[in-house]
């Protein structure tokens, strides 16, 4: 992984990783995720991921509809959830 | 894997800068010691954070090229984007001694470790190479038994990260193979390929699909998108095939 957090770029879901494991305290990439859009199941490292400066949208791979949306400013994270119908964490190791 | 998920959130922390080497003339490995580092599995990267005077904070995302072996050694390699705010730093300013802020380990899908077996199939694309080096060396320390095949992109000779040390891997380790294809301008006498990769060169390199090979793919998203999508035509379970993709920012 290289500079992925430059200017704004398509990446992948793997990008986002950091950014989401600072506010959820478990491995994201292997987080399912199904879109409230068209309802595809993928996990986070699959997805598509727009990492810039203004912050991160994590988009569905089949119908590119805004997952995730993470912005921080003035030390607070901003989350947007609402393209999310499900997340699917394993969480009781 | 997912019954390892649970890891609590990431925080910031220090490491000093033990060692640096140049690996071309684009790319440094940089050598933190990070104490307290909980481990890593190959494939995982980290995020670093430089602070400017004035507060203003700059985030990157770097693959680890080191295997978990090294304990709290964790060497990352650069690729120096000449318009970059951050890696100019890093593969200019940065000395030993220097301390660095990271959080990682970072990631849990483009993971392998000697455990999940292979045979193990690689293709890499310019500095994607780097996350697969951290395969690569794992295998050579704990599962040397695991047969591999590495087909790395390069545009020119001088590009070819970690030529030196893969030359004598697969000198010294038997059953690791590297193919290379130089894409911009080869050496006389150049005997690996020399066009982008395609299915005709796939289909040389890569295992049989009846070999149920673990796959993963690294470097730039065309390169990565091509290249899977190639081998899904040739017959291979996209639920073995992993990808990393990444775009040059600095």
């Amino acid at each position: 992984m290289q500079g992925r957090m430059g200017r704004e770029n398509k990446l992948d879901g793997n990008a986002s990783a950091g950014t989401l494991q600072a506010i959820f305290p478990f491995e994201m990439t292997e987080v399912m995720v199904t879109c409230a859009g068209c309802g595809a199941s993928n996990v986070i490292g699959e997805t598509a991921a727009y990492v810039s400066g203004m912050g991160t949208i994590v988009r569905c791979p089949s119908c590119d509809r805004a997952l995730i949306r993470i912005a921080r400013l003035e030390g607070r994270s901003y989350l947007d959830l609402r393209g999310s119908r499900v997340l699917r964490i394993h969480a009781d190791g | 894997m997912e019954g390892t998920a649970v890891l609590g959130r990431l925080n910031w922390q220090l490491g000093e800068v033990v060692a640096t080497r140049p690996e071309t003339p684009r790319t440094k490995s940089i050598t933190l010691d990070v104490p307290g580092w909980t481990g890593h599995r190959p494939g995982q990267h980290v995020d670093l954070r430089l602070t400017s005077e004035d507060g203003y904070h700059a985030e990157r995302s770097y693959s680890i090229a080191s295997p978990p072996e090294d304990r709290s050694r964790v060497t990352l390699t650069v690729e120096r984007i000449d318009t970059g705010e951050v890696s100019p730093y890093l593969t200019d300013e940065l000395h030993e001694g220097d301390q660095l802020e990271l959080r990682g380990p970072i990631g849990g899908y483009f993971v392998w470790e000697a455990s999940m077996g292979g045979p193990l199939f690689l293709v890499a694309g310019g500095s994607g190479i780097v996350p697969l080096m951290a395969m690569i060396r794992h295998r050579a320390a704990a599962g040397p038994s695991v047969a591999t095949r590495l087909l790395y992109s390069s545009r020119s000779l001088g590009e070819i990260i970690y030529r030196d040390e893969l030359d004598r891997l697969t000198q010294s380790s038997p059953g690791l193979e590297v193919a290379h294809t130089l894409t911009r301008e080869t050496p006389p006498g150049w005997a690996g390929y020399r066009r982008r990769v395609d299915a005709d060169m796939l289909r040389d390199v890569a295992w049989p699909p009846d070999q149920n090979p673990l796959t993963y793919i690294c470097g730039p998203t065309p390169f990565v998108e091509g290249a899977a999508t190639i081998l899904a035509g040739l017959g291979y379970g996209p639920q073995r095939i992993k990808t990393e993709r990444f775009g040059p920012t600095g």
